[in-house]
């Protein structure tokens, strides 16, 4: 039964597997903040990202996910960066219904293409310190999901350092904020909205780093991962930070608690229940702006 | 007929409209006019249903229709365009007149009729079968009048109908308005065009930062300090009647 | 195009009728069979995402909301196929109700209703997968009995000719759709729905009545295939694959037109089989099937950036400039 001790395992657990839902959903929020893109293709690129993240650490290369974490984090940038310039710039100016077909169907090639690629079978990489464990107070904790909790919470500050002190961060909030504001004092709109794209898929493929530890992948995993992040941000109010922060937190803590409350098998419904439950009472979220 | 009494709405802080009354009655012409942001569109949102006034109340024809949704509003009798045409875009010009005109029947053949008839008085006779889309401003606004000219309303609140268009296309629609008229049809009507406010208007309501300041034929208020100071800005009326005594 | 209109569309009811005859292959039949199966699914999502432009992503829910109903309602309690298939249609039609009644109330339109039947056909398949009656996750096999008194068919053509006829109701519903005033006030709200409220028109009960209908038919359709199949399992009852599916069938033929999903699954159905023989005549291909999937996504993304008026949209800017010349 829920004892005090199980259910504190079941919150902590769910707080570090939140704390990279957030930088997932940091990355969702970002895309819609700036480009007003409900990027449905993220659970997608996430399960790519992951995949990345396994032929590295396979033989010949062999990189541990955590030093593999500058490369990926680098590469899911550039791919986001082309796929904005490639595929996505150039719808992001119409219906946002139209552009959220286009990101479904770009989903779909994605996980398709890894269904084809990579057959189904689920993958899972094996670090020598997975099982490690610290011991929180009662709980017990992976120690490879300590470290990814704090990874993810440093790397949302620096994001959020970016953001405020850099030019770049500055620009794509002055896009964010008065896209056509921005164009008149002489912001290249065009590529900030292609760079926010590009970090947006780099949080992604730094939480792939994160998440591969200690979870696995399969090309199915795009659905899981997407649902979750639409919650995340829905929860949070679309664009927000801090939103994404405390409602990654949020969110892993209502999937841990709800999976040791109803069983695994039902327990997966705390998610999309959440997410309704959100759009029909508060769509704004707790600190989303009113459209 | 229409009653409008102490209206007010307020938008996080700012007072949009505030303790307004307006009256209009059977048979008239009432424009409503005033600076850009004054909340004459606000007014209209309230009166239609589109907005729910934080206090105040609309009376129609004797009943309370304060706070009802838009096609409530619409079924006792209230009919309004909108200050940026409101095409239904994809469909035909006849197409989009018939939805207004299911207004008062179920029947296919009927609506048909009378939408063409409706259109025909407004002179989109030719344009019937023209995506509404393709329409030029002047004819997406002979559009949004025939559409809501079909429900049969008693009350016509039109929100800048003359913006956009040309003298002459003005001089038509303010013909077209005032057959309306002629029809039976009450209006309320928002307009910066004063051309067409002096052509069309009996009485006229001037808006100012959410409160009326002037009322009376147009004579009298083209003629008002106030309300000269409130389109030109402070000491203004003194200033022309200065000018003016100086030529 | 008026006169010709009735004499075409007679004939091209007749070939459908005629095509068994003519192709009586078991295979042929059972292409016809999926044509017609996924042209009526999609036009149940027509009915609600392309005349009320309520596009929705999880439309799959009412079909595996009607797919379990029958089966369990069979294999539960022993009733028959032909009485259980209404409470098929009625559970759509109800789920439809209430997610209609729920979203709309909370003014939920476009992409966030969008996402909203998406997270409602998520957990139609986590409740399928975890309780007792369902079976979960093994799904519910339908013991075979074939007979017409058990809805059941050795030969497939008879399966076909249920699909065809549920196709043309469902076509016939969209004609109607197009000839009355619910149709028109649902192409009002799909344009502009301030306008259509301007207007008299309650958006609110015409879109519930829009979707109970679309849910209604649509969870008709899960009848059918479970009694074709003979097995249902939460993935292929729930799974965000058909509802996809649906989607597609109908934006390739013309979201909103009457043909469009006809059209639509006929060449989304050619296109698939092609890539999947294509695919198989690849080296080291055993499955093929991710490739036309792939494809898939392609389409809708082609659809939505340059045809978004789908096949029927371009066939009919093309007769109006030959009317106008």
């Amino acid at each position: 039964m829920l004892t005090p001790e199980i259910l504190f395992a079941g919150l902590v657990n769910g707080l570090m597997a939140g704390g990279i839902y957030v930088l997932v959903a940091v990355g969702l929020t970002l895309i819609y903040g700036v480009l007003h893109i409900i990027n449905f293709a993220h659970g997608s690129l996430l399960m790519l990202a992951m995949y990345a993240v396994f032929f590295l650490w396979r033989k010949p290369l062999g990189l541990d996910p955590y030093v593999a974490l500058p490369i990926v984090t680098a590469g899911a940038f550039a791919f986001g960066y082309l796929l904005y310039r490639a595929l996505i710039g150039h719808f992001s100016h119409g219906k946002d219904e139209n552009i959220l077909l286009i990101t479904l169907g770009l989903s779909i090639i994605i996980d398709n293409a890894a269904l084809f690629f990579f057959t189904g079978d689920t993958q899972t990489i094996d670090v020598a310190y997975a099982g490690r464990m610290i011991s929180l107070g009662p709980a017990l904790v992976a120690l490879p999901k300590l470290v990814s909790f704090v990874a993810a919470l440093v790397i949302c500050l620096l994001l959020g350092l970016f953001m405020t002190r850099s030019d770049m961060g500055k620009a794509i909030r002055a896009v964010a904020k008065e896209r056509q504001g921005a164009r008149l004092v002489g912001i290249d709109v065009e590529r900030v909205m292609a760079v926010s794209y590009g970090i947006g898929i780099a949080c992604v493929g730094a939480a792939a780093c994160l998440l591969m530890p200690t979870f696995y992948v399969s090309p199915t995993s795009g659905h899981a991962f997407v649902l979750i992040a639409f919650t995340i941000v829905a929860l949070g109010g679309m664009g927000s930070f801090k939103g994404a922060l405390l409602g990654g937190l949020i969110v892993g803590v209502v999937e841990s608690v709800g999976g040791l409350w109803l069983g695994e098998q039902l327990g997966q419904i705390g998610i999309p229940l959440v997410f309704i439950l959100i759009l029909l009472l508060r769509p704004t979220g707790l600190f989303g702006a009113t459209r | 007929m229409l009653e409008v009494r102490g209206l007010s709405k307020s938008f996080g802080g700012l007072a949009a409209v505030d303790q307004v009354s307006v009256d209009v009655g059977n048979n008239e012409i009432v424009a409503l006019i005033g600076p850009n942001g004054a909340g004459k569109t606000t007014l209209f949102a309230c009166i239609a249903g589109f907005i729910k006034p934080d206090a105040g109340s609309v009376r129609f024809l004797g009943s309370d229709v304060t706070g009802l949704p838009p096609h409530r509003v619409c079924a006792r009798g209230i009919a309004r365009t909108f200050q940026i045409t409101q095409p239904f875009a994809r469909l035909s010009v006849l197409e989009n007149v018939m939805v207004g005109a299911y207004h008062t029947t179920r029947v296919r053949r009927e609506a048909a009729v009378r939408a063409e008839e409706v259109a025909r008085q407004l002179g989109l006779a030719r344009q019937l079968d023209m995506r509404a889309d393709a329409l030029t401003l002047a004819g997406r606004k002979r559009l949004e009048l025939a559409r809501t000219l079909a429900t049969r309303p008693k009350l016509l609140l039109l929100d800048e109908v003359m913006a956009g268009l040309n003298p002459i296309e003005v001089e038509e629609i303010v013909r077209i308005v005032r057959a309306i008229r002629e029809g039976g049809v009450v209006i309320l009507l928002i307009e910066h065009v004063m051309q067409a406010v002096v052509s069309l208007a009996e009485r006229v309501y001037v808006l100012s930062n959410g409160h009326i300041i002037a009322n009376g034929s147009p004579a009298a208020i083209t003629a008002d300090p106030s309300v000269i100071e409130a389109y030109l800005g402070h000491g203004a009326a003194a200033r022309l009647k200065r000018g003016s005594a100086h030529a | 195009m008026t006169r010709r209109g009735p004499i075409l569309g007679g004939l091209g009811v007749l070939a459908l009728i005629a095509y068994p005859w003519v192709f009586r292959s078991n295979y042929a039949i059972n292409v016809g069979f999926l044509i017609l199966f996924a042209a009526y699914l999609g036009q149940t999502w027509n009915i609600a995402g392309g005349f009320a432009g309520q596009t929705s992503f999880g439309h799959v829910v009412f079909f595996g909301v009607g797919a379990y109903v029958s089966t369990i309602l069979q294999t539960a309690y022993g009733v028959n196929p032909w009485i259980a298939w209404p409470f098929s249609a009625f559970a759509g039609a109800l789920v439809g109700w209430l997610i209609g009644v729920l979203s709309y109330r909370a003014g939920l339109k476009g992409s966030y209703f969008a996402l909203i039947t998406l997270a409602v056909a998520e957990v139609g398949r986590i409740v399928a997968n975890s309780v007792p009656i369902t079976k979960g996750g093994l799904g519910i096999l339908v013991r075979a009995d074939y007979g017409a008194a058990n809805f059941q068919f050795r030969d497939p053509v008879w399966f076909y000719y249920v699909a065809l006829a549920l196709c043309l109701l469902a076509m016939f519903i969209a004609w109607r759709l197009t000839r009355t005033r619910f149709g028109a006030r649902l192409a009002a709200i799909r344009e502009n729905e301030d306008a259509a409220q301007a207007l008299g028109i309650d958006s609110f009960r015409e879109k519930v009545k829009c979707l109970t209908l679309s849910g209604g038919l649509c969870g008709a359709g899960g009848t059918v295939y479970v009694q074709k199949y003979l097995y249902i399992d939460p993935s292929i009852a729930f799974g965000v694959d058909k509802s996809v599916e649906m989607l597609l069938v109908a934006m390739i033929g013309g979201a909103g037109t009457v043909l469009g999903p006809l059209m639509g699954s006929g060449v989304l159905h050619v296109v698939g089989e092609l890539t999947r023989d294509l695919g198989n005549m690849l080296p080291g291909v055993s499955n093929a099937q991710p490739l036309s999937i792939i494809v898939y996504g392609a389409v809708l993304i082609a659809i939505v950036a340059w045809l978004p008026d789908g096949l029927m949209g371009l066939f009919l800017r093309h007769s109006k400039e030959a009317r106008r010349a």
